[in-house]
């Protein structure tokens, strides 16, 4: 089936109503695959809920900071009132008095939300709604970056191992193999005290160690491609592709891959979400960046160390983990809606 | 068949080899914190510390050498069966890891998650399939993609303060109340129950949605299928055409996919074991881990792959013995 030149038929609904003065065939509205795609996506009220999710979460992270820019990211506020103590206290004379002891931290931390903190402070006294702008950008661009990072490695070794077969196949899935059956997040916990070995700065942590995990994940992209190349290539249009005489790359780049890129694109967005939440569970588990810069996982990794925090202070940690849950959530919905629009078994 | 099997244990084999030289590789790297910290503390308590003492400390817990030598060397106890003793503890790894308390734990957990997981997801998910677009379809796919979407550690600490701390439903964490004399058995149990409630939960709910989601498309596709149109042709109530002509077809993928569980009910849910205090195997290599506790370490690792390669062959053996259609070579 040589796609996209092929235009698949499908009659709209509205078009039901046959005009009979014309010839049949122009009752027929075409159709090219890509749209119908785009027309189905459309279609589904989830895949636009998640579509709305993210645009939204974008728009707040980048846009966020410039309408909502009196607290930067690692600004203290400092117009905490002092702290008084007051005790009573007798001499040895036996005159009475009250001592005050001023403390002189005057940072205002874990306060409520109100107008000048839309969602208040957190230990440090710094504001959890620009926190949260500045730590989504740093999570999503990791997330991104690192989907971007296996995807490519997955590509190129599946496409290889699935293109040249014999020997370059054989070593290329042995390798996945064993890879398949590291323990990810062990492997990564080890992985960050080895970077504290080898001296990395705290602050690089994160993004060494999500460009690590894409070495060590790449193995789900690469085995589904080098699979869809397997069967494609017993395909008759790859028989006559070949029979004509194109070059490899030719039969690589324009007949191989965008007969597999819908597949791709369905995993990479599905894996968008489990980045996420990868890099918030390194960062809730102390190998995120540290501390006066800001992470989605980082601001709710405090709620590990202070049990009061949990139990009194929802604005610290319930913004940074509904932020990473929305972004997930909006990354399944679409990845959700779109292998439904891309299966051309699908019919609606 | 045979044969079939006896191949792949060997590729098995050299799979598990593999995985332990990156491991133990990657372990070496690590630093050596834990025996730096232990002879600080001697000099602390003013023994002097010489230099021979500190290479006989590397050399007693096996870790002067190159790191192949060390490989050969952790390889030739293992194939002995001995897996070293825990740095921390001083205890073999293989009676710590493999008792009532930590094994025991998470795959009490893991077990009575799954067959809850499965109680729900597959009704969830032929509902879904049979009533396709509808709004039944659309809440069931919204509710279980929001439970793959919570982050684990998020989720567990919310219910944790809600159900816990605020409602005071469920104990906060750990595995039995210390303030409890327990008077007869069944008290013992139902306080034992109370505390796996919150973990089970949260393990539950974070795995339905892929379960759901697999006995939903597996339904679509054979509800497409030529014989559902012929049973139906026929003229069978349409609960027999489910239960009887489709619901069967579906079981496949989920019968093998009971194979691939095996890691999973016994490797520990790390995450939720550390929210909830619990004593299971994934908290206990986390702490390890953070320790600097190599042996505990290696053994976790190595047993979370040779589950896994167990769990991978095991489900394509089921493949065959499930669908006659399947031929192993």
């Amino acid at each position: 089936m040589e796609e996209e030149k092929i235009l698949e038929q499908e009659v709209l609904d509205e078009d039901l109503s046959v005009d009979t003065d014309k010839p049949l065939d122009k009752n027929i509205k075409l159709m090219s695959p890509g749209r119908m795609v785009v027309r189905r996506f459309l279609r589904s009220k989830l895949s636009i809920a998640g579509l709305i999710m993210l645009i939204a979460l974008f728009a707040f992270c980048w846009l966020g900071p410039v309408f909502y820019n009196e607290w930067g990211e690692t600004d203290s506020d400092r117009t905490g009132a002092k702290d008084y103590f007051t005790y009573d206290v007798t001499d040895e004379a036996g005159n009475e008095f009250v001592q005050i002891v001023v403390s002189g931290n005057d940072i205002n931390k874990l306060a409520d939300p109100s107008s000048t903190h839309f969602l208040g402070t957190d230990e440090a006294g710094m504001d959890i709604f620009a926190r949260l702008m500045y730590g989504g950008r740093r999570s999503l661009m990791i997330s991104f970056l690192a989907v971007f990072l296996t995807s490519a490695l997955g590509i190129i070794m599946g496409g290889l191992a699935g293109y040249y077969g014999g020997i370059v196949d054989n070593i290329i899935m042995r390798i996945c193999d064993i890879f398949m059956c590291l323990p990810t997040l062990p492997l990564m916990l080890i992985l960050g005290t080895v970077l504290e070995a080898i001296g990395v700065r705290s602050e690089y942590y994160i993004y060494v160690l999500m460009g690590l995990l894409s070495l060590f994940s790449w193995t789900g992209m690469a085995r589904l491609v080098r699979g869809q190349i397997l069967f494609l290539r017993e395909q008759e249009y790859m028989v006559a592709a070949e029979a004509m005489g194109f070059s490899t790359p030719r039969k690589i780049f324009k007949h191989l891959i965008p007969n597999i890129l819908p597949q791709i694109l369905v995993s990479m967005t599905l894996s968008l979400g489990s980045m996420i939440l990868y890099e918030s569970t390194l960062s809730y588990l102390n190998l995120g960046v540290p501390a006066p810069l800001s992470s989605w996982g980082t601001m709710v990794e405090i709620i590990s160390k202070r049990n009061d925090i949990l139990q009194n202070h929802f604005n610290v940690w319930g913004p940074p983990g509904i932020c990473i849950f929305i972004a997930v959530l909006g990354f399944n919905f679409i990845g959700d809606g779109l292998r439904d629009a891309l299966d051309p078994k699908q019919r609606r | 068949m045979f044969k079939y099997i006896l191949k792949r244990i060997g590729i098995s084999i050299l799979i598990l080899l593999g995985v332990s030289m990156i491991l133990y590789a990657l372990l070496r790297c690590m630093p050596a914190d834990f025996i730096e910290s232990k002879i600080a503390n001697l000099a602390q308590t003013g023994i002097t510390v010489s230099e021979e003492f500190v290479k006989e400390m590397y050399r007693s817990y096996g870790l002067d050498g190159s790191i192949l030598q060390g490989y050969f060397t952790w390889l030739g106890n293992v194939l002995r069966l001995d897996f070293g003793t825990s740095f921390i503890n001083h205890r073999p790894v293989l009676s710590e890891i493999f008792n009532a308390d930590r094994i025991g734990t998470s795959f009490f957990v893991a077990a009575i998650a799954t067959v809850f997981e499965f109680l729900i997801a597959i009704p969830l998910g032929v509902t879904a399939a049979t009533h396709q677009y509808s709004f039944r379809d659309y809440l069931v796919t919204v509710l279980v993609l929001i439970g793959i979407s919570l982050p684990s550690f998020f989720f567990g600490q919310m219910l944790k303060n809600l159900f816990a701390n605020k409602l005071g439903w469920f104990p906060v964490s750990g595995m039995k109340d210390p303030n409890i004399n327990y008077t007869n058995k069944f008290m013992e149990i139902s306080d034992f129950l109370k505390h796996m409630f919150l973990p089970i939960l949260t393990v539950v709910i974070l795995s339905i949605g892929s379960r759901m989601r697999m006995t939903r498309t597996n339904m679509l596709e054979v509800l497409n299928a030529d014989y559902i149109r012929t049973a139906r042709a026929k003229g069978l109530k349409e609960s027999k055409v489910i239960y009887k002509h489709a619901f069967r077809n579906t079981m496949i993928p989920l019968v093998t996919s009971l194979a691939g569980l095996i890691p999973s009910l016994f490797s520990g849910a790390m995450i939720t074991e550390s929210v909830f205090d619990l004593t299971g195997i994934g908290s206990y290599a986390l702490n390890a881990m953070t320790q600097g506790d190599i042996p505990v370490i290696m053994t976790y690792n190595m047993f979370l792959a040779v589950l896994s390669v167990i769990g991978v062959l095991l489900a394509d053996l089921m493949y065959a013995v499930v669908d006659p259609r399947v031929k192993l070579a």
